[in-house]
């Protein structure tokens, strides 16, 4: 991908000439000469992505250290300059998120908007969130359609069932992990260290929602659709060869917005939110709605909720 | 310092052969080479290069890492009868069987590797400087006791074989212990990798406890099929003595093992068909096709044709003694149950999906590949253990007579 691609009309000179100087210095130089052994990264970046630490026993140095070769590389690999944070979780707070299904029309807004968001591979389609097309009064998901594709929706006589990551409260996943690649933040949210994980692939293999999806090949992404707001945790570009999922959107909720998905419906089907504040909109759901959550059999205690008006 | 001649003479012993055992080397390398660059091609390009998909996560390298680990668990079954009951007969080949063990855990941990996203970060898997998540994970739990069992496998016999070496006897009450401990980690390595899938409500087709005891079974048919089979070669290839009384009681315990995997196997059929419900629905895909898809269909069909026709040809007591018939037995048992443990259980977990999606899985050129590759380096591994361990069984090297040439 040329470097070039990566100017976007909103950036100001002064990023220009920065972005000139950091290439003067020779990090673009290195990058392309380096690119087949290392990856576009500099033999010093290179060597401490591979020593790197995983997250949870990095020092704030060392994550400091840890996002700007982030950022670094994402220069090289993009010629974009990404922002990437690390958030903490607030205090107080564990997210949870619930879906009028008789209100979702099957749009796949939401898919999209998530898409841009998250910075998912274009080429390799990986996507977050399933809509599910289904028979009205049908809810056995072997009956369901993952590829819809009529020529409006919705269609007469179906219903539609969006699926994304449950974060659940007993995740099966976070379990699986031989490595502690994956576990879940103190605000309930079931996160991928994607600088840790070794690609078992195991905890595909026990999740029961099909919640987590593997970086067969690099994920590319056109220069100008980077979302350049990121998250250690969340949607900063992933390496090759490592599993990623839903994470809330935790570069927007932990600064108190709302998930894309939400933002982007435009039915209001969604509803997010704080499950420890008593006067939050999703505690209003849960306390009066008839609410259910998939696969409740299995034990995993979803923090995703649907329900009907 | 006798171990270093000792390893130093088993090295040489190792290439040291007629032109035939040069020719099966080179054979063999010519296979793990290409293996070994359609590998490369892998690491270059990413897993895309292999059939699998979100959908059907896990493919050929796991279902054959699920079968060869079993290969290595039966190794129990010569070192029980020679280490407990004291068969002087299966004392004499229980080496050999270790060796197996040693060859098919280099394979199986070879197959999980290959199967890795990043093979770099395996280092995260180490206890202190990576994050084991031992004991909540079964994959490290798998990690710990595969290579405890390779350790075990590796100490036994050289200490055994350095003691022959020197023309000493060993103490049977210093590695006693060990065989002890090797016995029950073999059984344990079987287990902990039927739990890896029995693990997972999320897949019903592997969440069974019949999963433990079909995995068990099989693999102690499949692995004296395999055992029955190099014993032979053994015996024709080298001047080494196996006694026919071995192969006899490993052909015993195949037909009893293959009896009950067989059984099992129509136990887990009546319960999930009797009522069929939605759990069925990826046995349904295997043995019938789901929705017009049915790649697996023809493979369960003829695994299970060949193990009927090899426990019929156990089961009768005429049969079973000629060795034609009980060698093509054999190669049938061990096929079938290469499919039936391998893909046929594998595969079919991921179809459909937990959200119900049926998305077929087959193996690409890359996999086929690198697993022939793995194979290969598996049979050379025994190739140059067996070499070594006859030789000086057979006295041919040792270190007595080592110092006589130093003379």
């Amino acid at each position: 991908m040329s470097r070039d691609n990566g100017r976007r009309d909103g950036h100001s000179k002064f990023d220009q000439a920065r972005r000139n100087i950091l290439r003067a210095i020779g990090l673009g130089a290195a990058a392309a000469v380096a690119q087949p052994a290392w990856g576009g990264q500099t033999l010093q970046d290179a060597f401490a992505s591979f020593f790197q630490k995983d997250y949870r026993r990095m020092s704030a140095e060392e994550i400091e250290a840890a996002l700007e070769r982030i950022e670094r590389n994402a220069a090289a690999r993009y010629g974009v300059e990404i922002d990437c944070q690390n958030t903490p979780p607030q205090p107080g707070v564990v997210f949870g998120y619930a879906i009028n299904i008789s209100r979702c029309r099957g749009y796949r807004d939401c898919v999209y908007a998530c898409v841009q968001e998250n910075n998912l591979g274009r080429d390799s389609q990986v996507q977050y969130i399933r809509v599910l097309q289904l028979e009205q009064g049908d809810f056995n998901l072997e009956h369901s359609d993952h590829y819809y594709d009529p020529e409006t929706v919705p269609v007469e006589g179906k219903h539609y069932l969006p699926v994304q990551c449950m974060q659940c409260d007993d995740p099966p996943c976070v379990k699986a992990c031989p490595v502690e690649a994956t576990w879940m933040e103190p605000d309930g949210i079931v996160v991928v260290d994607y600088d840790w994980c070794i690609g078992c692939r195991y905890c595909m293999a026990a999740c029961p929602y099909w919640a987590r999806h593997f970086n067969w090949t690099v994920p590319e992404i056109p220069a100008e659709e980077i979302n350049t707001n990121t998250h250690y945790l969340g949607n900063r570009p992933r390496p090759r060869g490592v599993v990623e999922k839903c994470h809330f959107c935790v570069q927007r909720t932990r600064k108190g917005r709302q998930p894309a998905c939400m933002e982007a419906c435009p039915t209001g089907a969604r509803i997010f939110g704080n499950l420890l504040d008593p006067n939050s909109e999703i505690r209003y759901v849960l306390e009066n709605k008839q609410v259910f959550r998939l696969k409740e059999d299995l034990g995993t205690e979803p923090k995703f909720w649907y329900y009907s008006d | 310092m006798a171990v270093i001649r000792f390893i130093f003479d088993g090295v040489r012993e190792m290439f040291r052969g007629s032109r035939e055992y040069w020719m099966w080397l080179a054979a063999l390398s010519v296979v793990i080479i290409y293996g070994a660059w359609r590998y490369s091609g892998q690491i270059t390009e990413g897993l895309v290069v292999t059939g699998m998909s979100d959908q059907v996560s896990w493919g050929f390298y796991i279902s054959n890492f699920a079968f060869l680990v079993g290969i290595a668990a039966a190794a129990v079954l010569l070192v029980i009868p020679a280490y407990i009951f004291d068969r002087k007969d299966i004392k004499d080949v229980v080496l050999v069987g270790e060796g197996m063990a040693v060859a098919a855990v280099t394979m199986a941990i070879l197959f999980v590797i290959a199967d890795l996203g990043r093979p770099d970060r395996l280092w995260h898997l180490m206890p202190v400087i990576g994050r084991f998540h031992w004991p909540v994970s079964l994959l490290a739990w798998d990690v710990l006791v595969l290579s405890v069992y390779l350790l075990l496998n590796l100490a036994i016999p050289f200490y055994v074989l350095f003691m022959h070496y020197r023309g000493r006897e060993p103490n049977i009450r210093l590695y006693f212990p060990f065989v002890v401990v090797a016995m029950f980690w073999a059984i344990s390595i079987h287990t902990v990798t039927a739990f890896l899938f029995s693990a997972n409500p999320a897949r019903p087709f592997w969440h069974t406890s019949l999963l433990g005891p079909r995995f068990i079974a099989s693999a102690f048919a499949s692995g004296p099929a395999l055992i029955i089979i190099t014993l032979q070669t053994v015996r024709n290839v080298t001047s080494y003595h196996v006694s026919q009384t071995v192969i006899d009681t490993l052909a015993l315990i195949m037909t009893t093992a293959l009896q009950i995997s067989l059984f099992f196997v129509g136990a887990e059929l009546f319960t999930d068909f009797y009522n069929e419900g939605s759990h069925a629905a990826s046995i349904h895909y295997l043995f019938f096709g789901l929705s017009g898809f049915a790649s697996l269909r023809m493979w369960i069909w003829v695994a299970l044709v060949l193990n009927v026709i090899a426990v019929v040809i156990l089961m009768i007591h005429p049969l079973r003694q000629k060795t034609l018939l009980l060698n093509i037995a054999c190669v049938l048992a061990f096929v079938g149950i290469w499919i039936e443990k391998g893909m046929g259980l594998v595969i079919p977990g991921f179809i459909p999906t937990p959200l119900g999606e049926i998305f077929e899985y087959a193996p690409t050129g890359t996999e086929l590949s690198v697993a022939a590759g793995i194979w290969a380096f598996g049979i050379l591994v025994f190739t140059l253990l067996a070499k070594a361990v006859i030789a000086i069984k057979l006295g041919k090297i040792s270190y007595t007579l080592k110092l006589s040439y130093s003379y």
